[in-house]
């Protein structure tokens, strides 16, 4: 009785829910652009910068500068040391958090309203006068050394590493984004400065808001968070074309499972077709139960914890990569199940049913995401860093209710390659040639 | 019975009432707690089912029966097809999982709140009706042998780990893995899933929490009907659990492996659970203290800023569990410092912090972050519903989940040193160091 209920219910689930976020542009004196959250009802504030560049704009000669910089903002500014920022930082209660990855530099922060002025100053001495003090220097640095002799020991980072390095040789997406143990032993001060004067500028930021207060409060507030920032930073480097040979690589690690990356090229952000392969990556890889590939690998055979794929567009190439662990002994098995996905998909496609179901649900969990002033602070930045428009909240859900099967299709030829894969396996795999 | 309480209704010097969220409590006729949490900034709602069984509660020879049957509660059911359950949430735009603890074992989805009755169908059906066939459990004892396989025997840390609890626990099951020793795990099947099912998953082993854009009237009238028609199991008994005799011997393990990217030195103290509100409080504002900040915390202070000699150092107290709360330090130092030398430098730094007392503008800058934790708290629907799921689980009252802000807040600075012998008696405590073999020999 019930079954047939909840098929019934599975057919006629309709009208998704409308993301009901009202995002306000705000423009400020000095000609700051924020989108712009309000929500009242908790008193405090989330406001994300994000900075392109990142640690692309590393100098071969300087591998890590960025993340090491970005490491070091909330370790003294100004006339405060490190211990006399985080004192300042305590007394008012804000939490601020720095970040460097391969194509940005971020900041978040959260700060109640009855203190923002002083956050936001705060905030601002950290991003125009960070002293990169030599004590704080060094005890940084071997923090991030450490961090990177751990990253050289584990599976995951290193097929990371060596997936990049096959996919975008000469490129600076080929590089390690925190550098090496002995490029970032080798930093000086002047690199850092470099680094601080190359990604944090007022040209390339993107503001995203939410929480207690308004756009006219707001606007000068963002201001003095900018005083002092300059206009323009660092050139951002060219395209990353991917360049990865179809075949396998080889790492060898000592234990009981393998780490497999997998991948080949795959679709820009800005592509018309990109809306249309997200779509059609989350019936195959997007990470979820009953997605193609956990059914196959872990649902059907127990070969796997996980696995899934991704489009990795970034800023500055992309490609459409998956990734799992498995046992040892199942590796072979494994490769050759992802390649026979890979055939279906193209000979194939994806079912009618399969696409109603997917954007069912694409559609009724997107207003999930916009869950709290922290996550709705990130968004609205972040959908700016990647090129939309404002109103796309609003028309985001029509855009993939509008894919057909036809499209999809037609997407999934273009989109997956069977004899283009590329498998770096790090581990010691068994059952492959 | 019913209660309704004001969340966090703390005087806060910052602000009024407005930010508030109501959280209520019930139970239904079955036995099956109830709450709600009112927040209703977005048309969402999580809804988690509890049971109040975990790992610690296994049969002998059978560890991790308890997360294979939270994997297994994914198959089908009489009335729902194996994955039909996550399919079902997902074409209805929600995200489901499951997770599993030593005391307990939830269940949860994020729905639009309007799919809430159809989230609570499902989840009554599979709280009696779970039907397990070969084909279902046998890939599935697969997929948690892989599970261990990636998250614990390919991390040298997570394997440690296990070292070190169960060296610390000399009877009880908080010293066996959640996820079972792998020579356990592999005997596991259906039959014995069905069993462990049988004797837990029950409404009076149950606790309902909903958090999100719903009201607490509509909340149990859908819990009533979907819910209250299963039977209480009478024969719920929970499982006695092996107690800890007297520690009087300090245990101290080494561990080497290659694959340690930097070797630390951990040590873990038996300690009071949340039960014992008083000395919760001030083993919080302990760990708070000498561990809390990366960069003012006494330790950090201590070790790094003075000394040079720790890359990183930690102390952190968890009392969200039945038995038994822990309190563990470690240090990993910088290079050229041993971890001998390490060890030493840490209980140095504890001992001088025994002597010299708490610095009090550092005591203040601490109480202000609690107070300001509330309310950056609220904006996290999903945290706060845990933390109730978590509290009442474990046996704590509503009352005391919701006071414990305030118990926090009256710890004077004496309770915190006073709480800190606890550090001085090794008998209770496990040191373990994990380290690469010689590294001569592998550079």
């Amino acid at each position: 009785m019930m079954m047939r209920s909840l098929v019934a219910l599975f057919l006629l689930v309709a009208a998704p829910l409308r993301a009901e976020v009202d995002i306000t542009p705000v423009t400020t004196q000095s000609g700051l652009d924020a989108w712009l959250v309000e929500e009242r009802s908790i008193p405090f504030i989330a406001v994300d910068l994000i900075f392109e560049g990142g640690a692309t704009l590393d100098p071969e000669s300087a591998l890590g500068a960025t993340a090491l910089m970005a490491a070091l903002l909330n370790e003294g500014a100004g006339e405060m040391d490190a211990q006399s920022f985080a004192i300042a930082t305590e007394e008012l209660a804000a939490r601020f958090s720095f970040d460097a990855g391969r194509d940005t530099v971020s900041v978040s922060a959260q700060f109640l309203t009855e203190s923002a002025p002083e956050a936001i100053a705060l905030l601002n001495t950290a991003l125009t006068q960070p002293r990169f003090d030599a004590d704080a220097l060094e005890r940084v640095r071997a923090q991030m050394v450490a961090s990177l002799r751990r990253d050289a020991l584990d599976p995951n980072s290193i097929a990371s590493r060596a997936f990049a390095e096959a996919a975008y040789p000469g490129h600076p997406y080929a590089r390690p984004s925190e550098g090496t143990p002995e490029s970032v032993a080798a930093l000086t001060r002047d690199d850092l400065i470099a680094a601080h004067q190359g990604t944090i500028a007022r040209d390339r930021v993107h503001i995203g808001v939410a929480g207690d207060i308004d756009a006219a409060t707001l606007a000068p507030l963002l201001d003095a968070l900018f005083e002092g920032v300059p206009e323009a930073g660092a050139p951002i480097p060219g395209r990353a074309e991917f360049a990865a040979e179809p075949g396998i690589t080889r790492v060898p690690f000592e234990g009981p499972q393998s780490v497999i990356a997998f991948g080949h090229r795959g679709i820009p952000r800005d592509d018309p077709d990109f809306t249309t392969a997200f779509v059609v990556n989350e019936i195959v890889g997007g990470g979820r139960f009953g997605t193609r590939l956990m059914s196959e690998l872990r649902e059907e055979r127990g070969l796997t914890y996980g696995v899934g794929a991704f489009l990795a567009s970034g800023f500055l190439g992309e490609s459409y990569q998956g990734r799992l662990s498995a046992s040892n002994a199942d590796v072979g098995q494994v490769i050759e199940l992802i390649r026979a996905e890979w055939e279906k998909l193209v000979t194939d496609g994806v079912t009618e049913e399969e696409l109603a179901r997917i954007k069912t649900y694409l559609t009724g969990a997107y207003p999930l995401r916009f869950d709290g002033n922290g996550a709705i602070a990130g968004i609205m930045a972040s959908m700016q860093f990647q090129g939309f428009d404002i109103d796309y909240v609003n028309i985001r859900n029509d855009l993939i209710d509008a894919v057909t099967l036809e499209e999809a299709n037609a997407v999934a030829q273009r989109l997956y390659q069977p004899d283009a894969l590329r498998f770096v396996i790090v581990g010691q795999p068994e059952g492959i040639n | 019975m019913r209660f309704f309480l004001a969340a966090f209704g703390l005087a806060m010097a910052m602000s009024g009432a407005a930010w508030a969220q109501t959280v209520t409590h019930d139970r239904l006729d079955n036995g099956m707690e109830v709450v709600v949490i009112e927040d209703r900034r977005a048309p969402v709602a999580v809804h988690m089912v509890w049971y109040r069984v975990g790992a610690a509660d296994e049969p002998t020879l059978q560890s991790g029966i308890a997360h294979y049957l939270e994997h297994l509660m994914f198959k089908g059911t009489d009335e729902l097809e194996p994955g039909e359950f996550s399919a079902v949430v997902e074409a209805n735009g929600g995200r489901d999982n499951a997770f599993t603890s030593w005391d307990y074992t939830g269940y949860f989805q994020r729905v639009a709140a309007d799919r809430l009755g159809l989230m609570m169908q499902m989840e009554a059906d599979r709280m009696t009706d779970l039907t397990l066939s070969e084909e279902e459990w046998r890939p599935e004892r697969d997929v948690i042998l892989n599970e261990r396989g990636q998250v614990v025997e390919s991390q040298p840390g997570r394997v440690f780990n296990e070292a070190m609890l169960a060296a610390l626990y000399k009877a009880h099951p908080y010293g066996t893995p959640i996820i079972g020793w792998r020579h356990e795990m592999e005997t596991l099947d259906g039959d014995k899933a069905k069993a462990f099912y049988r004797q837990h998953y029950a409404p009076n082993n149950a606790i309902l929490v909903v958090a999100g854009d719903v009201s607490f009237d509509e909340v149990m009238e859908l819990a009533r009907t979907h819910y209250g028609p299963i039977p209480a199991n009478p024969d719920l008994a929970p499982q006695q659990r092996p107690m800890e005799p007297p520690h009087l011997a300090e245990r101290r393990l080494t561990m080497e492996d290659a694959r340690v990217g930097t070797p630390y030195v951990s040590r873990m103290y038996l300690a009071p659970t949340r039960h014992d509100t008083e000395q919760a409080a001030a083993l919080q504002m302990l760990a708070a203290i000498l561990g809390g900040s990366p960069t003012t915390s006494v330790l950090e202070r201590k070790l790094n800023f003075e000394q040079g000699v720790a890359l990183s150092e930690w102390a952190n107290y968890s009392g969200m569990s039945r038995d038994y709360g822990m309190f563990s330090i470690g240090i990993a130092p910088v290079e050229g410092v041993s971890l001998e030398d390490a060890e030493a430098a840490l209980d140095e730094a504890i001992a001088s912090f025994i002597r010299d007392g708490v610095d009090p503008e550092q005591f203040d800058r601490v109480r202000h972050q609690i107070r300001a934790s509330e309310i950056y708290a609220l904006d996290d629907m999903q945290g706060r519903a845990r933390q109730y799921g978590v509290g009442l689980s474990i046996g704590l009252s509503v009352p005391e989940i919701e006071g414990w802000i305030d118990a926090l807040d009256a710890v004077t600075p004496d309770q915190v040193v006073e709480a800190a012998n606890l550090l001085l008696d090794r008998r209770s405590s496990v040191t373990g160091y994990l380290t690469r073999p010689d590294t001569e020999v592998v550079n």
